[in-house]
């Protein structure tokens, strides 16, 4: 395995577990007889139920949508009737208003609307069009509406566009499998997106213990001067936006600032995939690829499924979840959110859900701080996150905001690194969102 | 199924390494050094330093009412860093006592580990040092003899050879890095010092910033303001940095975790302030030898240096750019 240099200042090595299921094949999973979809599924504006209980829908049919600029519209993920319009469980620990779908077994689909589908002809306005209809967010897991990055103010030229394909976090192998089983699609996708922005680069970035999905996507752009592979030191978090723009395209996104003011439009990879579909095909986001992994799962897979399948569904699909079973953590063992119980959907944003075995994980009383200096060491953004963790734990939220609270990208290296086990990531982003609520407030 | 799963804020993995392995690889870090001790000084080495360690771990456990004396493991590498900076010589109890007081007033008054603003081996040594002055060292030793091993302890020991020109034309680079030399039990040979301290750094325990900023300003202004007295300017410079407690001070006491500073630019100051202070004292103060006192002064500013170094976060704009 090469060696790749490219790589940001700080970071951390966790063990990275991925051969549960780097070998696995995407295998898709029939479509469930009941799906949840919440009307939340991305960062923006809530979507607004476009039918009632005893409705009947097609996969594919539009059943949310919003006003909202920000904002993406749901799709129905099985054919069959609309049951309930309530409040469920979502990952994200609340209560989200969600549509529930009994299948009627058939898969029917609603056909495309769209007449044309070779993307060269279409206009970047009505691509940008099929892309917001198609329900397509950041599938890499923060959820931001792909639409609203393709769409930057006048004044912000973009010359770059860069496929995130790192996924530095442990265990999850979703973005690996599709480079390696649809490149030519992931291609397709950033080519689109080049065409929409005026972009004259493309560049897609894939940590180098990834050593086949480099071959495979650097075969696949031979031919397109505009486009490179770029292979980063296996890091974590490589994959996070404003390391990956810097390690890739050497410019740094300034605080507080956005990829978009150093020309720069940055995508997951399963985002272009999901593009491409929806501008080729007229397909809308109505499944996703999933992987399921951890020592607390019988058989992990990666898996095709459906959005609105329910988590507990999956689990058994893999075997059921294992006796010595401690933590349910949607996405990744870094930055996932751990769950009371499997009864909630997979959303656009699931790129994981990985099971820890008691193990895998510790749960250890903090003691007190001995000032070591590896989480300042380990922090990509420069913070000094023992100093800012214990502004929070006091309560101090104008110091932590001196210690720039709000620039922290919350990728949990300085509680992984920390010896005394201090939670220190968990203050931090406590003092983050008070010093972003305050921030508003003025 | 009815198991209770744990919810808690990411991540939900951690590093292997804790307190206590970090400690633990610093006791692994001085065993060359502890054994070159022995090697040189023979049993009395051998005793003190189970005195101080055995000491510090207990006078811990006893103000904590902790049961397991080793605990994570920062009483022992207190206890031998200690050991380290007194004087083969020394009577027992004394460093007994030199013991209790590092626990004590170097740690527990400020709420134990990573509370104390003070190295706490060094506080014991300087307790020592105020106290039984006589007995630390000073000048007072006779000349230094050649290295004989099992020779009885008056041979071996003598003055630091940083006590004047006499003493240090007396000795030769090679003595200075085997630690064939008169000195403190563990600093004297250069060759285990710097051995014990690779093993921090593969680690990733201590960061190059402290001892270069400490040995590069030792080095310089031994060069520029010794006045070449021994075998001419370079060289001057070069003694100053293997002699005396440079190399223990920097690779062992001035990288202390808690007390030295978080902020990469900070560690650059700490070091050079710590060098600075020493050849201060080693050029015009009436010691032969400054190095505790520099890094107990540096740690007191340790606070003061953090405050000032915060570096800008990632993407900040300097001001008014």
């Amino acid at each position: 395995m090469a060696v790749s240099i490219a790589t940001f200042k700080g970071g951390v090595h966790p063990e990275y577990f991925k051969e549960l299921t780097a070998s696995l094949a995407v295998t898709p999973v029939e479509p469930p007889k009941q799906v949840v979809i919440p009307m939340l599924q991305h960062i923006g504006a809530p979507c607004e139920p476009l039918v009632k209980p005893g409705d009947r829908v097609l996969v594919g049919e539009k059943i949310g949508e919003s006003e909202a600029f920000v904002s993406a519209p749901v799709h129905a993920t099985v054919s069959g009737e609309i049951t309930a319009v309530a409040p469920h469980a979502h990952p994200s620990g609340q209560m989200i208003e969600a549509i529930t779908i009994e299948s009627d077994g058939e898969d029917s689909w609603e056909q495309p609307a769209a007449v044309e589908f070779d993307w060269e002809k279409l206009s970047p306005d009505e691509i940008r069009r099929r892309i917001r209809e198609a329900g397509i967010v950041g599938l890499g897991g923060a959820a931001f509406p792909a639409h609203v990055k393709l769409a930057p103010p006048e004044d912000k030229p973009i010359d770059t566009v860069i496929l995130n394909g790192a996924e530095c976090e442990p265990y999850l192998t979703a973005d690996h499998r599709l480079m390696l089983e649809q490149p030519q699609q992931i291609v397709t996708g950033l080519l689109i997106m080049l065409k929409i922005l005026g972009a004259g680069r493309g560049i897609i970035g894939i940590e180098d213990n990834k050593a086949d999905a480099l071959r495979v996507m650097r075969q696949e752009i031979e031919g397109r001067p505009e486009l490179k592979v770029a292979s980063l030191r296996t890091c974590y978090p490589q994959g996070a936006e404003k390391m990956l723009i810097e390690v890739t395209a050497g410019r740094t996104v300034p605080a507080g600032g956005l990829p978009m003011d150093v020309g720069v439009v940055n995508h997951n990879v399963g985002t272009a995939l999901a593009i491409a579909r929806a501008v080729t095909e007229g397909r809308p986001l109505v499944e996703r690829v999933v992987t399921v992994t951890g020592g607390g799962v019988a058989r992990p897979a990666n898996l095709l499924v459906r959005i609105g399948t329910r988590v507990g569904d999956l689990l058994e699909l893999c075997g059921g979840m294992k006796e010595d079973t401690g933590k349910l953590i949607i996405g990744g063992p870094m930055m996932g959110l751990s769950q009371p119980h499997p009864d909630i959907p997979v959303v656009k944003g699931t790129s994981g859900i990985t099971v820890l075995s008691d193990e895998e994980f510790e749960l250890e009383e903090a003691t007190a701080c001995i000032k070591c200096a590896k989480c300042v060491d380990s922090c990509p953004v420069n913070l000094l996150p023992l100093f800012l963790a214990e502004a929070a734990e006091h309560g101090l939220i104008e110091r932590a905001e001196k210690y720039r609270a709000a620039d922290c990208i919350e990728c949990g290296c300085c509680s992984y690194i920390c010896p005394a086990r201090r939670p220190l990531t968990q203050w931090i982003r406590l003092a983050k969102a008070e010093v972003l609520k305050r921030r508003r407030q003025r | 199924m009815n198991r209770k799963l744990v919810v808690s804020s990411s991540p939900h993995v951690r590093s292997i390494e804790s307190t206590q392995s970090i400690m633990v690889d610093v006791l692994i870090a001085l065993f060359p050094v502890a054994l070159v001790s022995v090697f040189l000084f023979g049993y009395r080495a051998l005793l003190l330093m189970a005195i101080t360690v055995f000491t510090a771990m207990v006078t811990e456990a006893i103000w904590l009412r902790r049961r397991n004396i080793f605990g994570d493991g920062s009483a022992a590498v207190t206890g031998l860093l200690l050991a380290m900076v007194l004087p083969p010589t020394l009577p027992w109890w004394m460093a007994l006592i030199g013991a209790v007081a590092a626990i004590i007033v170097g740690k527990q008054v400020y709420g134990g580990l990573g509370h104390n603003i003070f190295n706490p081996a060094l506080v014991g040594r300087a307790i020592l040092f105020v106290s039984w002055g006589s007995s630390m060292g000073g000048n007072i030793w006779p000349g230094p003899k050649l290295f004989q091993f099992g020779a009885n302890l008056a041979a071996v020991t003598g003055a630091t050879p940083l006590a004047n020109q006499e003493e240090a034309l007396a000795v030769t680079f090679s003595q200075l890095i085997t630690g064939n030399v008169a000195g403190c039990l563990g600093e004297t040979s250069a060759l285990a010092i710097i051995l014990g301290a690779f093993w921090l750094f593969s680690k990733k325990h201590i960061d190059w910033r402290i001892p270069v900023g400490y040995l590069g300003t030792v080095f310089v202004m031994g060069t520029f303001f010794g006045g070449g007295f021994y075998h001419g300017h370079l060289s001057t410079g070069l003694f100053h940095l293997l002699a005396g407690g440079v190399l223990l001070g920097a690779l062992f006491m001035a990288t202390d975790l808690v007390t030295s500073p978080v902020t990469t630019t900070g560690r650059l100051i700490f070091g050079i302030g710590c060098g600075v202070i020493t050849m201060l004292v080693r050029l015009f103060g009436t010691f032969p030898e400054g190095v505790t006192f520099a890094i107990l002064i540096m740690n007191a500013l340790t606070p003061v240096i953090d405050n000032f170094t915060v570096p800008r976060a990632f993407g900040e704009v300097r001001r008014g750019a």
